[in-house]
């Protein structure tokens, strides 16, 4: 049987216009593009301050052709519970509510509002686009940035000193119905999560690493390669984690040398070889935590 | 039907009555029993309303404009410490022109923690955009809860009601009930404008350049500059079909006053009584009650007191560094009168956190104008009435 194509897997209908305002080979703009794909037009986006504020265009344009409410840095889930209760209220149990944020507003100022909408299970697709930092506001760090990485606030002298949040770990303590991590580098993955995602009611979450050429001093035209060394390296393994408990590995994964991964990158090219070991460890070590976990959910 | 309710369960039956869709909110003595009875009644169904149980206050305001922006008739409640921390969702609703309604229990801000009454509160959010109405009574806060909703969705702004901790919100009082199909016919459901709506997409919020940001909050102001009309079309009718009216402020015994108070929130129920006392002694005493603060009702109050030789205004709140906040905005809306129409305006701190402003507190401060007379130089700075040596 032959592998369908990537073309027939992901609907041409654009829903995110050419003229954005993101930067060149910016995987936040493609993640958005590829979400929207897969969930349709009968979306609603709740959009706290992040990168994407200003992709979205300034008033009074738009480069979405979904309703757009751009809301306060910390309540990107909060306030997609209020859109979705009122959708309800009124009789639409259709129309997706997407929660679209960075790893800033979610892993750091947002971890609030967002805990409080998983612990109700809102009804709501909470999506975070991690290019991890703050590349908004300049590469500072944020608590998905990983361990060694330079930022503006972590310089190379003294960079990034704790490993990144298990943030898929946090929101499967919720027990939510469906929560995984993706990568715009597989986008046949990624659409197929936002599909599963989109059938589900309750409290979703998708983790999608977007490469960053200005924040990980990259080149423009390298977001797709590093976004699968990420994953083929297993520094950002892709999962999927159902009920809070059920986790699967959504593909095989080489185990590539994470110094490949690593090397191409001017964030960490201050790093030592001793340094690139380390986080080789760091890396062996939580894949094997996530072996565990997946091996033990085979049980259930 | 007439009932006792204590003035947090009347916000909740004015809620009920108006037929709020979304509620979100965080517990916060001395409000609690606003959502409490709004949870039981959304539980028996008397409200189909969807409650969200949020885990801050911050979200609460959150959950609210992003319903609001859905086109739903949309509540919420809060005190002190809750207020300020929707501080930032605050401006949210205003500026993004978002008919939320709030109720707050003016309750003192910490530290030292005080869930006793003042204004501070709600005062420190007087230029968030939101119109704020003080109550005196429980009749008061049913009524202007439901006032509110159509106040706010004519103007596009939110409105926040706002009641005195205990003495309004724990206390039991006779109140007459509406019916709900004269609420419905006084109040319909809410058709926005414009909302988030997958058949007609829109993008709320955006990013706004200096070269169109300043219309936004001009629009916003003349909303305001509006709101004084419609507040006395809303208040006209509801009179009409209910029998009561408050406007944005009320005078009592004005007519001829040498002296009259001005003040807002329970303070006034017993600043009638000194007034009556006044009065009975053939003393020529006043009183304005200052029902809506935002937007300032300074023609209102440039009318009731142009020519009254004295004005004392009793402040539950304080500037630090400044002064009385009623004081001062009255001092800059009457500042213009020609000199022979513009009252001495005395201020006096009263009541912070809670302590009792009695008969002779406000009779002190009554005392102190009167001693001073109406051509003695203009006071340098508020008398804090009732402190301790």
């Amino acid at each position: 049987m032959s592998q369908p194509l990537i073309k027939d897997l992901i609907p041409r209908e654009e829903l995110l216009d050419s003229g954005h305002l993101a930067c060149p080979g910016c995987g936040g703009a493609l993640a958005m593009r590829l979400v929207l794909k897969g969930l349709g037009e009968k979306t609603v986006v709740s959009l706290p301050a992040c990168c994407w504020t200003i992709i979205a265009g300034p008033w009074p344009q738009s480069s979405l052709h979904v309703p757009l409410f751009h809301t306060a840095f910390e309540t990107a889930a909060s306030t997609a519970a209020g859109i979705k209760a009122a959708l309800s209220v009124r009789g639409d149990d259709d129309t997706t509510v997407l929660a679209w944020a960075g790893d800033g507003g979610t892993f750091d100022i947002g971890i609030q509002a967002l805990s409080g909408a998983a612990e109700r299970n809102d009804d709501i697709l909470y999506c975070c686009y991690d290019n991890e930092a703050y590349m908004n506001t300049g590469i500072q760090r944020s608590s998905a940035t990983p361990w060694g990485a330079w930022t503006t606030t972590t310089p190379a002298g003294q960079p990034k000193s704790h490993p990144k949040k298990d943030l898929l770990a946090i929101l499967a303590a919720h027990g939510i119905p469906y929560g995984a991590t993706a990568c715009v580098a597989y986008p046949a993955d990624l659409m197929a999560k936002v599909r599963k995602a989109k059938t589900i009611r309750g409290t979703r979450f998708l983790q999608i690493l977007a490469p960053c050429p200005p924040g990980w001093k990259t080149a423009d035209d390298e977001t797709i390669e590093l976004g699968r060394l990420a994953v083929q390296s297993r520094v950002f393994p892709l999962l999927e984690v159902e009920d809070g408990e059920r986790w699967r590995f959504s593909m095989e994964h080489a185990g590539t040398p994470v110094k490949d991964y690593i090397r191409r990158q001017g964030r960490f090219r201050h790093l030592t070889e001793e340094d690139v070991e380390r986080i080789q460890k760091q890396v062996d070590a939580r894949w094997k935590t996530l072996e565990r976990r997946v091996q033990a959910s085979a049980d259930l | 039907m007439k009932k006792v309710v204590m003035g947090n369960h009347a916000v909740s039956w004015g809620v009920m009555l108006a037929r709020a869709e979304v509620i979100a909110a965080y517990p916060i003595t001395p409000q609690t029993q606003v959502v409490e009875e709004l949870a039981k009644m959304c539980g028996d169904g008397r409200l189909a309303a969807r409650f969200i149980k949020v885990e801050s206050e911050h979200s609460a305001m959150a959950a609210c404009i992003g319903a609001s922006a859905a086109g739903t008739r949309t509540f919420t409640a809060t005190s002190a410490q809750g207020l300020l921390l929707m501080h930032e969702v605050l401006h949210w609703a205003a500026g993004g022109r978002l008919p939320v309604v709030l109720a707050d229990i003016n309750r003192a801000v910490a530290p030292g923690w005080s869930i006793w009454t003042d204004q501070n509160d709600t005062l420190s959010q007087r230029d968030t955009g939101w119109i704020q109405l003080y109550c005196e009574t429980n009749q008061e806060v049913l009524d202007s809860t439901i006032q509110a909703f159509k106040l706010a969705e004519t103007v596009n702004l939110p409105v926040m009601i706002v009641l005195d901790a205990f003495f309004l919100s724990h206390t039991s009082e006779p109140v007459d009930i509406p019916d709900q199909a004269d609420v419905d016919a006084f109040l319909p459901r809410r058709e926005a404008q414009l909302k988030l709506d997958v058949d007609d997409p829109h993008t709320f919020g955006a990013l706004a350049t200096p070269a169109v940001y300043m219309e936004m909050r001009l629009r916003q102001q003349e909303a305001m500059d509006e709101a004084h009309e419609v507040l006395r079309r809303v208040d006209e009718e509801w009179h009409q079909r209910f029998g009561r009216r408050y406007g944005a402020i009320e005078g009592y015994h004005t007519e001829g006053a040498e002296i009259v108070l001005v003040t807002s929130g329970t303070v006034t129920s017993t600043a009638r009584h000194v007034v009556n006392e006044c009065r009975a002694r053939g003393e020529k005493v006043g009183l304005v009650k200052v029902r809506m603060f935002r937007p300032f009702p300074t023609a209102l109050l440039r009318q009731q007191l142009a020519g009254v030789p004295q004005v004392a205004v009793l402040d539950r709140n304080i500037s630090p560094g400044r002064s009385g906040i009623f004081a001062e905005e009255l001092r800059a809306a009457l500042y213009d009168l020609p000199s022979e129409k513009r009252p001495r305006i005395d201020g006096y701190i009263v009541g912070l956190g809670g302590r009792d402003v009695t008969p002779a507190v406000i009779e002190e401060c009554l005392n102190r104008t009167r001693v001073a007379g109406p051509q003695s130089a203009p006071q340098r700075e508020d008398v804090w009435v009732g402190v301790k040596a």
